[in-house]
């Protein structure tokens, strides 16, 4: 039938998100179950708003977008504990272990303690190798704030990584 | 990728945001020719750039094997259901049409209990109003519509899995769902699936004859209105009712707690006999 076809194409359409939707809810979430979680949520989010996809410029800032609005707006149950914290926020010391250095943290573990708000866009430049513009898109967010953001977590992520206890500020490079 | 700071600086300034664009190479070559020169000088800068680069790597390697990952049952559920967006839309479309069509039954007395219809039972009195009984046929003569021409997947669960169908479709509607079998009559089960009816799930069974004409058996469990207003309205008569819709015609009637639909492009003396049967059938198993 000339309807089957069509109605095909387009399960094979949002089907071809999940794996990438997938990937990066795990690398924003940790573990398995719960990131499973957030895409089936937005999947079925996806699919209630299908009636706007023609509408759609760039489907996969809209996914992922949907994606962090589900994770970031208190939809998603309470056990994340994420912190939103605003481009002027001081950076948070990073607690202290028994001595005063802090133990050098692997890849993922030292993810796990960047301000969602930072995890996010060296995430999504990352594995989905957005531009910023795209990133800025994504999140509904300036470019500039997509800027400070990926430049305050990277180094955050090196300094966690190497177990300095405060992350170095940064200054503009003359 | 568009350059993220046009115009250029000046060769020796370079921002903190250009040393991330070029990590991420989303510079213009030229430029991303000049910081490379300008790191080149710059040790320090070299590095922290090489970390980040690193960062990138690991993140991909770390996580790109979920890419791989087969998917869960849930998530393919999620990504193309069984009852998608654009069938959803395609039922809201012939919704409106079955809805005009009666509209003009009503002036012709359509829904009127057939004079030769007997009163079968006076079971379960307030069970479904009479205006959700004409709504129930309604849903059940445009499910007929939506899922019987379709050769593929006019099920969810086919008669080869009947034992998993009755179990799912019993647990979902929250009573026992047992297709009945119409074999003598010459329709052989296809298989079944759920449904949104008005306020909860609906289960629909798929038949066809030897010819492949498709009969449909639409079951419902939707409770009485509780308007008090309507309590005075409630249909209490089980008398099997008839109504059509273009090609399609409906036998339908309440029995307890349930409503009954029975869908078929077939006459009204075949869907009337086959009505016999199913109620005999759900009688006896009771």
């Amino acid at each position: 039938m000339q309807n089957d076809r069509y109605t095909e194409s387009d399960d094979d359409h949002l089907l071809t998100w999940v794996p990438r939707l997938r990937r990066y809810a795990r690398a924003l979430v940790g573990n398995r179950d719960d990131a499973d979680d957030l895409v089936q949520d937005t999947l079925e989010r996806a699919l209630a708003k299908s009636a706007l996809w023609r509408g759609v410029a760039d489907m996969r800032a809209w996914l992922f977008g949907m994606m962090h609005n589900l994770h970031v707006d208190g939809v998603r149950k309470p056990k994340l504990h994420t912190v939103v914290l605003d481009d002027d926020t001081l950076e948070l010391p990073v607690a202290a272990t028994q001595g005063d250095r802090l133990a050098v943290l692997d890849l993922q573990a030292a993810l796990e303690r960047l301000p969602i708000e930072q995890r996010e866009i060296i995430l999504l430049v990352a594995l989905e190798d957005m531009s910023y513009a795209e990133v800025a898109a994504t999140l509904g967010i300036p470019v500039g704030s997509v800027m400070s953001r990926l430049s305050r977590g990277r180094e955050r992520l090196r300094s966690l990584m190497e177990g300095q206890p405060d992350p170095v500020r940064l200054k503009v490079v003359k | 990728m568009s350059p993220i700071v046009p115009p250029h600086p000046p060769h020796e300034l370079v921002t903190e945001a250009e040393l991330h664009a070029y990590v991420d190479r989303q510079l213009t070559p030229e430029r991303q020719r000049e910081i490379e020169a300008y790191l080149a000088r710059r040790p320090e800068e070299a590095l922290r750039v090489e970390i980040y680069r690193a960062q990138k790597r690991e993140l991909q390697a770390l996580f790109n094997p979920v890419l791989e990952e087969p998917l869960p049952q849930r998530l393919r559920m999620a990504a193309a259901p069984p009852t998608p967006w654009y069938l959803q839309r395609l039922v809201a479309g012939i919704a409106i049409a079955v809805v005009s069509g009666v509209a003009g039954w009503g002036l012709r007395g359509g829904y009127q209990p057939e004079p030769g219809a007997a009163v079968l039972a006076q079971r379960a009195p307030g069970a479904i109003t009479m205006t959700s009984a004409t709504g129930f046929a309604k849903r059940a003569a445009v499910a007929h519509a939506v899922y019987s021409p379709d050769m593929r997947r006019a099920v969810e669960i086919g008669a080869d899995q009947e034992g998993q169908l009755v179990a799912w479709l019993s647990k979902r509607m929250g009573a026992a769902m047992k297709p009945p079998h119409l074999q003598a009559l010459g329709y052989a089960l296809e298989g079944g699936r759920l449904l949104p009816g008005d306020k909860g799930p609906v289960a629909q069974f798929m038949y066809h004859d030897s010819a492949g004409a498709r009969l449909t058996l639409y079951v419902s469990n939707e409770v009485a209105d509780t308007d008090p207003k309507m309590q005075g309205r409630t249909n209490q008569q089980t008398a099997f009712r008839f109504a059509k819709e273009g090609s399609v015609n409906v036998f339908y009637w309440v029995n307890g707690p349930f409503g009954y639909a029975i869908s078929a492009d077939a006459d009204k003396a075949e869907l009337a006999r086959v009505s016999g049967e199913v109620y005999r059938q759900l009688e006896t198993a009771r």
